[in-house]
């Protein structure tokens, strides 16, 4: 395989520009946080109330922090050229898109994965749902990287691209939200989840397998 | 044998052709230069050879894989070390040694250097470096010697001068005199395109996948 470790190494270029000065690491994590500490201020403190809601604010919370860092997957690499670079290299560019959109993940997805147990807490989401707040979490935020991907892609070259990217990807992400507070609730409930969970799982691998090569044909459009 | 051969070549900026009728074949060893007045359409004929957008018309034939392409950003990450920038596309091409292209570019002394600490000049000769790392034959440079001081385009010149020693060829599109005697220049004003604001039909989707 050719392009392998050429890809290897732009994956351990993002995660180490990630990790440096500026690059943004930690960020949507943050954000995660402010978000499920801002709710019970709002709709206040009542255990009973929050654990009802701690599914779908929990899931809006990690959507809205993916979406902080979407447009970082390919607009800093087209300003400096790089994408330009990186379409000329021995690598497919499918293959450049699905290694961003998976150090995306790493740094942005991830994190939050790990995190949201803590932050449950906050929102008296009942122990029994924590479980399955983490594997819908891991089944689902790899789509929403991928999505994000594909978003960014298209809107790369667009100056203040930002707000029309966020436009673009949150109706995108309407079924994993779905599905994802669907199974945490069913989880807090003593359900079974295991039909949301597979449909979470259907979205993710079908992003895997669409979103590289539809989103290398919207960056070799937007790099003429 | 040709490294590069461009045929009756058409190409287009922004809807509207820019220059057409452009032929030449450059093999080993070789080095072609072009001229013409800013908003010509040199960029775009050299975004063209280097697969970045579709021609409009004609065709261009090289080996796959044998184009190096350098312009105006040079795709440094400020954040990374010189060493760092320069190994990763490295690795990105296939290959392993930097150390000859750090000596060539005259970048010893800042190898520990973040890209970003860099002076514009240093970070044109960082962006060159990358070329001599790629290991590819075909030069396609837009305006090497940008922000470059006296010394470094003499560098530079060496650096191609080499370069078309070791049997590879470069395009380039430059206003200085980089005093490669042997090279061919091409002055584009003979091909600015007759149908001047005729508009091109905008290329449709399928071709993106091409």
């Amino acid at each position: 395989m050719p392009g392998h470790p050429a890809m290897i190494a732009l994956l351990l270029r993002d995660l180490k520009l990630a990790t440096r000065a500026g690059g943004g690491f930690g960020l949507g994590l943050a954000f995660f946080l402010i978000v499920c500490t801002l709710v019970p201020f709002g709709v206040g403190p009542q255990a009973e109330m929050l654990s009802r809601i701690a599914p779908g604010i929990l899931w809006v919370g990690a959507l809205l922090a993916c979406l902080l860092s979407l447009d970082r997957i390919f607009a800093l690499d087209f300003e400096d050229g790089s994408l330009d670079l990186l379409a000329t290299a021995p690598m497919p560019l499918e293959g450049a898109v699905a290694v961003k959109a998976a150090a995306h993940w790493i740094t942005t997805g991830l994190p939050l994965v790990l995190a949201a147990p803590l932050f449950g807490m906050l929102l008296h989401l009942p122990a029994r749902a924590v479980p399955y707040l983490l594997i819908s979490l891991l089944i689902g935020t790899p789509a929403l990287s991928m999505l994000g991907a594909f978003g960014a892609a298209i809107t790369v070259g667009l100056r203040r691209g930002g707000l029309l990217l966020s436009l673009l990807v949150l109706p995108l992400y309407v079924p994993t939200l779905l599905f994802g507070a669907e199974a945490v609730r069913r989880g807090a409930a003593g359900m079974d989840a295991t039909t949301p969970l597979v449909f979470q799982a259907a979205i993710t691998l079908l992003t895997c397998a669409l979103i590289p090569f539809a989103a290398a044909a919207a960056i070799r459009i937007n790099l003429r | 044998m040709s490294l590069l051969s461009v045929h009756d070549l058409a190409v287009a900026r922004g809807g509207m052709r820019a220059v057409e009728g452009v032929t030449f074949t450059l093999g080993a060893g070789q080095a072609l230069i072009l001229r013409g007045p800013n908003g010509i359409g040199k960029t775009t004929l050299l975004r063209t050879v280097a697969g970045l957008q579709p021609a409009v018309a004609g065709r261009i034939e090289a080996a796959p894989d044998a184009i190096a392409y350098a312009a105006h950003a040079d795709g440094l990450k400020t954040a990374l070390t010189v060493t760092e920038n320069l190994r990763f596309w490295a690795q990105v091409f296939g290959r392993a040694e930097i150390a000859a292209a750090v000596e060539a570019m005259n970048l010893r002394d800042l190898t520990g250097r973040p890209a970003g600490t860099l002076s514009a000049g240093q970070k044109r000769r960082l962006g060159l470096a990358r070329l001599l790392v790629s290991g590819r034959p075909v030069w396609v440079l837009d305006e090497p010697t940008v922000s470059l001081d006296a010394d470094s385009v003499a560098l530079f010149a060496g650096a191609v001068r080499a370069h078309l020693g070791q049997g590879g060829a470069a395009l380039m599109a430059t206003h200085i005199d980089l005093g490669l005697p042997e090279a061919e220049v091409l002055d584009l004003m003979a091909h600015r395109a007759s149908s001047t604001g005729r508009v091109v039909k905008p290329a449709g989707f399928n071709e993106a996948f091409a």
